[in-house]
């Protein structure tokens, strides 16, 4: 039981990254159709903002040293900045082109930051400890929870009502919406494009720095294609989820979560090198059960 | 698809298969002056694009009529890739090494071409099977349900350690494939993607693809027809990965995954997805770019200077040239079409209102 408990934890505080990730897919994939692929490289960014800009394989922490207050608003501004510069450069000029040539263009945009990253920081990982503090444990009885986890699900919970409040409470939010069930009657209603998905842009930005110093102070490690891995579970967790559906994101992101999780505890031993064929067996099944997703949208659904 | 004019059947023939031909015309004219001229670097490269070619074109077999984005097909590349390794790899080595391979594979030693055979056909059955499973599903969820089982071949190769040899890669496949024998696999994977795509088969799936409720109402049953549109382009990509085994001489699981689906993905979108002209302008104009980059990242010397760009600017180099060609053609460099007959009633219209 306790075993389980210690999984359910673990699965909560993976899903919760999961479901950040696919917040910040789901919102640009709301309004923009676009599959953004670039978002991974996001995750990374932030990352990488903390430290000092070398080769060495121990990061030196610079922006990272600052007192969290200052920390987190200057990381964030800086994912924001280079979300909002890709929108600019890349995809406004591509507003009406097709799902597969967005798609496409944010592999170049995810291509161009990689390397650009390789170029200023080095191919090799490094290691950086981002928040040490927070490894102390939570004793529950029997149970022990890195405070992490708890900081972890704590910030996700948060942040997710902070979006709900400012999609429902703001008219910024009510644009959003509206955009995103459909952008051209928004659009001769009044609400101007390119702002709201800006806006969506920004927001998939801050979504994306929560993301990577969450994960950073996980795993200790940054590499250049860190954000790679999440990125992909967050497509798969909104497609399952329900495409265009901020629900369905968080839903799906618990899901894969769980999943992998789950997997991992109680596959037997030597199967479990192939979890992650085993989780994504469950993926083609969930979409087969459910092509449009376990929350659908009723955008979503074709009318003929 | 060609206008209908009255005309022999030879020339309608010639008419049907012209942008079929044509790209033919291109590709031998290509390998043939690559491998007139060229240097040992040009051949690698010039082997290294046709096996791409043969990805890229399989890939838009799929994509191309049916309409849905896939990211599964380098997985096919590596199950053809390595099937075939298990077939000419010593036998020796594979004994010792690869314990989990049933004895027909353990024990022998097979020819180049049975290998790409079985190549094929292991590609096409795993697609057929998997496809079956899979081909119900529209849109972004058939893409996501690709990315799955891309996802899938990966783990399972490269964690099976007793058949294929996990993250120790598989040594000794003997590299017998050179420019002219990947132009030969090129050239019949053309022919048979245009064969396919003006078939009976092709023109309902791309039927299916432009209207798939006005499709089915006509009686098209666009599950089998895209399972069949799976299957035919699994099996083109198997075979390239199965030349690609034979051109690198070694395997690693990790080569086929993501990169390579962004890279071929890449080339097929900046082409056109559209039509198989675009495959192929695709891979060659990805190609170019990434050589031409690739001489001025080692530096070019011009009049009395050398002209250099910092290491790693290449890979930036070409991002932006993609985003470029995206944002100036976003449907790809050929819009979609395939080469127009030069010589037809339309052709001299379209010729005598440019002149006037």
């Amino acid at each position: 039981m306790i075993g389980f408990l210690q999984n359910l934890a673990d699965a909560l505080s993976l899903g919760s990254l999961y479901a950040l990730a696919a917040l910040g897919v789901g919102l640009l994939f709301g309004i923009l159709r676009l599959v953004n692929f670039a978002h991974g490289d996001f995750i990374s960014i932030g990352a990488y903002a903390l430290i000092v800009p070398s080769f060495e394989v121990t990061a030196q922490l610079f922006i990272g040293t600052w007192n969290w207050s200052l920390m987190i608003p200057a990381v964030t501004l800086i994912v924001v900045i280079v979300a909002l510069i890709s929108d600019a450069l890349v995809f406004r000029p591509l507003r009406r082109a097709n799902a597969p040539t967005l798609m496409i263009a944010s592999f170049a945009v995810s291509y161009v930051i990689q390397n650009g990253i390789l170029m200023v920081y080095g191919a090799r990982p490094k290691a950086a400890n981002l928040w040490s503090g927070l490894d102390a444990p939570i004793l529950l009885g029997d149970l022990r929870i890195p405070l992490l986890q708890v900081v972890t699900i704590g910030v996700t919970l948060a942040l997710m009502a902070l979006l709900t409040l400012f999609l429902k409470r703001t008219p910024y939010g009510v644009m959003m919406r509206a955009a995103a069930e459909d952008f051209r009657m928004a659009q001769y209603l009044g609400v101007r494009g390119n702002f709201v998905i800006g806006l969506a842009f920004a927001i998939s930005g801050i979504l994306a720095t929560a993301v990577s110093l969450l994960y950073l102070s996980q795993t200790g490690t940054l590499g250049p294609t860190m954000g790679v891995p999440l990125a992909l579970f967050a497509f798969v967790a909104t497609v399952i989820g329900g495409m265009g559906s901020l629900l369905g994101a968080v839903v799906g992101g618990f899901l894969v979560g769980f999943i992998v999780i789950m997997l991992q505890a109680y596959l037997p031993e030597d199967l479990r090198v192939f979890r992650d064929a085993f989780a994504f067996t469950f993926v083609i099944l969930i979409l087969l059960f459910r092509p449009s997703g376990i929350v659908p949208t009723r955008a979503f659904i074709e009318r003929v | 698809m060609a206008p209908v004019s009255k005309s022999t059947p030879h020339a309608s023939m010639l008419r049907r298969y012209w942008p079929l031909a044509a790209l033919c015309a291109i590709l031998t004219v290509l390998v043939g002056v690559g491998s007139l001229i060229g240097s040992d670097q040009l051949q690698v490269t010039l082997t290294e694009m046709l096996i791409r070619l043969i990805v890229v074109v399989g890939i838009y077999t799929f994509i191309g009529n049916a309409g849905i984005l896939s990211f599964g097909h380098i997985g096919f590349m590596c199950v053809g890739a390595y099937a075939a390794a298990w077939a000419t790899v010593d036998p020796t080595w594979k004994q010792m090494m690869l314990t989990g391979l049933p004895d027909f594979l353990q024990q022998n030693q097979y020819g180049f071409l049975p290998a790409v055979a079985g190549a094929a056909v292991l590609a096409g059955l795993v697609a057929l099977v998997i496809g079956a499973a899979i081909m119900r599903l529209s849109g972004i969820a058939g893409s996501i349900a690709t990315f799955a089982l891309l996802a899938i071949v990966n783990s399972v190769y490269s964690n099976w350690e007793s058949v294929t040899a996990a993250t120790s890669s598989i040594i000794g496949v003997p590299a017998v494939v050179g420019p002219w024998v990947a132009w030969m696999f090129a050239i019949g994977a053309l022919v048979l993607a245009y064969v396919f795509q003006v078939s009976r088969f092709g023109l309902m799936l791309r039927a299916s693809r432009d209207d798939e409720v006005a499709a089915k109402s006509s009686g098209v049953n666009v599950v089998r027809m895209r399972l069949i549109a799976f299957v035919v382009s699994a099996m083109i990509v198997g075979v390239a990965g199965a030349l690609y085994a034979h051109f690198l001489g070694i395997l690693t699981a990790d080569t086929f995954y993501l990169s390579m689906t962004f890279v071929t993905l890449a080339m097929l979108v900046v082409g056109g997805v559209g039509s198989l002209f675009g495959a192929v302008a695709g891979v060659i104009v990805v190609t170019v770019i990434v050589e031409v980059l690739r001489h001025i990242e080692a530096g070019v010397p011009l009049g009395g200077i050398t002209i250099q760009i910092p290491q790693g600017s290449q890979e930036i180099g070409l991002g932006i040239a993609m985003a470029l060609i995206l944002i100036f053609r976003p449907a790809g460099l050929t819009r979609g079409n395939e080469i127009a007959f030069p010589f037809g009633r339309a052709a001299r219209r379209k010729r005598k209102a440019a002149a006037s």
